[in-house]
């Protein structure tokens, strides 16, 4: 790394070294990437959301490939928090690994019980709160497509976190106007938005004439969705240009992170990618600093937003 | 450090040869001291269709064989039926190509300390890791008896050489066209009573898996099976390759086919709660 360059990055109150997160669902708790790349080389880890109580999941077949992506349907499966807080925050912690926590719930008192038992545990940088996944049993529960639903959720964990931990919503981009539920988000409290969740799909098995996936309807993830992540990011950084932006959808480059920091990303995650290659979020990492270097960028920070400038602007000037 | 994924490294790896052999394709990968690691039961994720490629997963094989005896150094041996893009794919890389390989990645089957009685039972191509644990287990003393199963004669992989490490081969096809008319599961009570079988060790389609289970459980024999699952990473993160398999407590747990798999107790695995078109309850 340059020595003047400063690659760290800032989401609320946490400070990062540098902007580049796992993605919720993408990386478990941890562990089984720490054999490809040491965990603390990256901003954070970000978890698989977790639910209060076990959960098994949805049934196999839980996934299917499609053009520059593929659909999951996984249903949140996970350990519960008690075995979560006991087992995969210590060992995370010990390995030096920053941590965002993912949280995901089926009330809005189920999120606000979860920030409870997660407020007093050592070691953790932020809350990512999961408002948007599509693999729940009841459509209904995807609360992020709804303003008064996101609200409801973001204002009820804010009370129980008080002002220390910085909150970042995850939202949906399944929604027919993503800017108000941002504003929505961040009216209620929350420090940050992560864009975008995967976008809900189907595969018909064409031998069977059913759908493929045991869950019927999946989340369609990878390079096939980046460019709608981008406009999301673009279109929230464009309405609320000081809000922290964790952009994800589809990196699997240096040029896809940059793509999203320029369009208004302080942090980027790398999910679907490390599927196909568990060292893909250091590639990025490497890759994203070059870029920015021969672009003369003396800093992440200045980067961020770069395209909503006018076309006088030039990498190292301040923003007018 | 994690003990998962503990010896697998992401490294490039040269096509050696490339042979077909029946319907499929006998791919011989440099893999240099990566085989000191790698065991019978484990896999390679092999990243297909090149830099560019809109097939953005890995796809997973069963090692076949390894060797580091050979001119190359350490070598791996996989059997790939072309059935689908990615494999297809894979089948066409010549010798002198370089593959995207992550391994060993996954569980081993068990070898037993002492001398026993095996029964090595392969479904289509399912058989090619049996061959290489067939060789460990004769090294250990143990008599190896296998069976092979396939719809037709050529889609059954038994390799000259392979014959060799066992010693009985029986065949099985659906349509008659070698061997006994029928499937491997037909006579297996009789096998298993008659020559005194300790442990079955089995790799094919799941319908053929939970048919020896049944019948293992029934006779009381162990029964280490190598699943098979659609995955998408292979190293335990993604969560869509899971099993359902009975905890000592008697409840059910998802378990993943990638890191808590392939090579599973046949006893152990929810053989009825599989791919249920149901959310499973805890």
């Amino acid at each position: 790394m340059s020595a003047e360059f400063d690659f760290s990055t800032k989401l609320g109150a946490a400070w990062f070294p540098t902007p580049l997160f796992t993605a919720s669902g993408c990386a478990s708790s941890g562990r089984e990437l720490a054999q490809f790349f040491p965990l603390k080389s990256i901003g954070a880890v970000v978890t698989k959301s977790i639910m209060l109580k076990p959960r098994l999941g949805r049934p196999t077949p839980r996934m299917s490939e499609t053009p520059s992506g593929m659909l999951n349907s996984i249903g949140l499966q996970g350990p519960g928090i008690d075995a979560f807080i006991a087992n995969d925050i210590p060992w995370l912690v010990e390995n030096n690994a920053r941590v965002i926590v993912s949280i995901a719930g089926e009330t809005v008192e189920e999120y606000a019980t979860l920030a409870r038992r997660l407020r007093s545990v050592p070691g953790i940088s932020a809350l990512e709160v999961n408002i948007s996944c599509p693999n729940v049993e009841n459509r209904g529960l995807v609360f992020a497509c709804d303003l008064d639903s996101s609200r409801a959720v973001i204002d009820g964990v804010r009370r129980i976190i008080g002002g220390d931990l910085p909150i970042i919503a995850k939202l949906s981009p399944d929604v027919t106007d993503i800017v108000s539920i941002a504003k929505g988000v961040v009216d209620a409290g929350a420090d940050g938005v992560a864009l975008i969740n995967t976008l809900l799909g189907m595969v018909i098995n064409i031998d069977t004439m059913r759908p493929h996936l045991g869950g019927k309807t999946g989340g369609l993830s990878g390079p096939a969705i980046r460019p709608v992540a981008v406009r999301a990011i673009y279109q929230v950084h464009e309405a609320i240009p000081k809000l922290p932006i964790l952009g994800m959808g589809g990196v699997r480059s240096g040029r896809d992170a940059l793509e999203m920091i320029l369009a208004g990303a302080s942090g980027v995650s790398v999910g679907t990618a490390s599927f196909g290659n568990p060292h893909a979020i250091i590639d990025v990492q490497t890759e994203l600093e070059r870029l920015l270097l021969e672009r003369g960028f003396d800093s992440l920070r200045s980067a961020v937003g770069f395209a909503h400038r006018d076309s006088q602007s030039a990498p190292g000037e301040d923003a007018s | 450090m994690s003990t998962i994924n503990r010896f697998a490294k992401q490294v490039p790896a040269h096509v050696l040869s490339n042979k077909r052999v029946g319907q499929y394709h006998q791919i011989l990968l440099n893999i240099g001291d990566l085989v000191k690691h790698c065991h019978p039961g484990n896999f390679v994720a092999i990243s297909v269709g090149g830099e560019n490629s809109g097939m953005i997963l890995r796809r997973a094989f069963a090692i076949s064989r390894i060797s580091d005896r050979g001119e190359y150094g350490g070598t791996m041996e996989l059997i790939v039926a072309p059935h689908g893009t990615g494999s297809r794919w894979l089948c066409s890389q010549q010798e002198g190509a370089t593959l995207d390989i992550v391994t060993p990645l996954g569980s081993a089957f068990g070898i037993p300390t002492e001398p026993v009685n095996a029964l090595l039972i392969g479904g289509g191509y399912g058989s090619a890791p049996l061959f290489g644990l067939a060789e460990v287990l004769k090294a250990r003393g143990c008599r190896v008896d296998m069976i092979l199963g396939a719809s037709s004669t050529p889609k059954i992989y038994a390799p000259l050489e392979g014959k060799r490490s066992v010693n009985s081969l029986k065949i099985y096809t659906e349509d008659a066209t070698s061997g006994i008319h029928g499937r491997v599961t037909d006579s297996l009570r009789e096998i298993i009573a008659q020559d005194q079988i300790d442990v079955i060790y089995s790799c094919g389609p799941m319908a053929m898996l939970s048919a020896i289970s049944t019948i293992a459980a029934s006779m009381e024999v162990v029964h280490q099976c190598a699943v098979e699952e659609a995955m998408a990473c292979g190293i335990g993160v993604c969560m869509t390759c899971v099993l359902p398999v009975t905890k000592d407590d008697g409840s059910i747990a998802m378990l993943r086919s990638c890191i808590d798999g392939p090579v599973m107790d046949g006893a152990k695995v929810a053989w009825n709660l599989v791919g249920q078109g149901r959310e499973v309850k805890a």
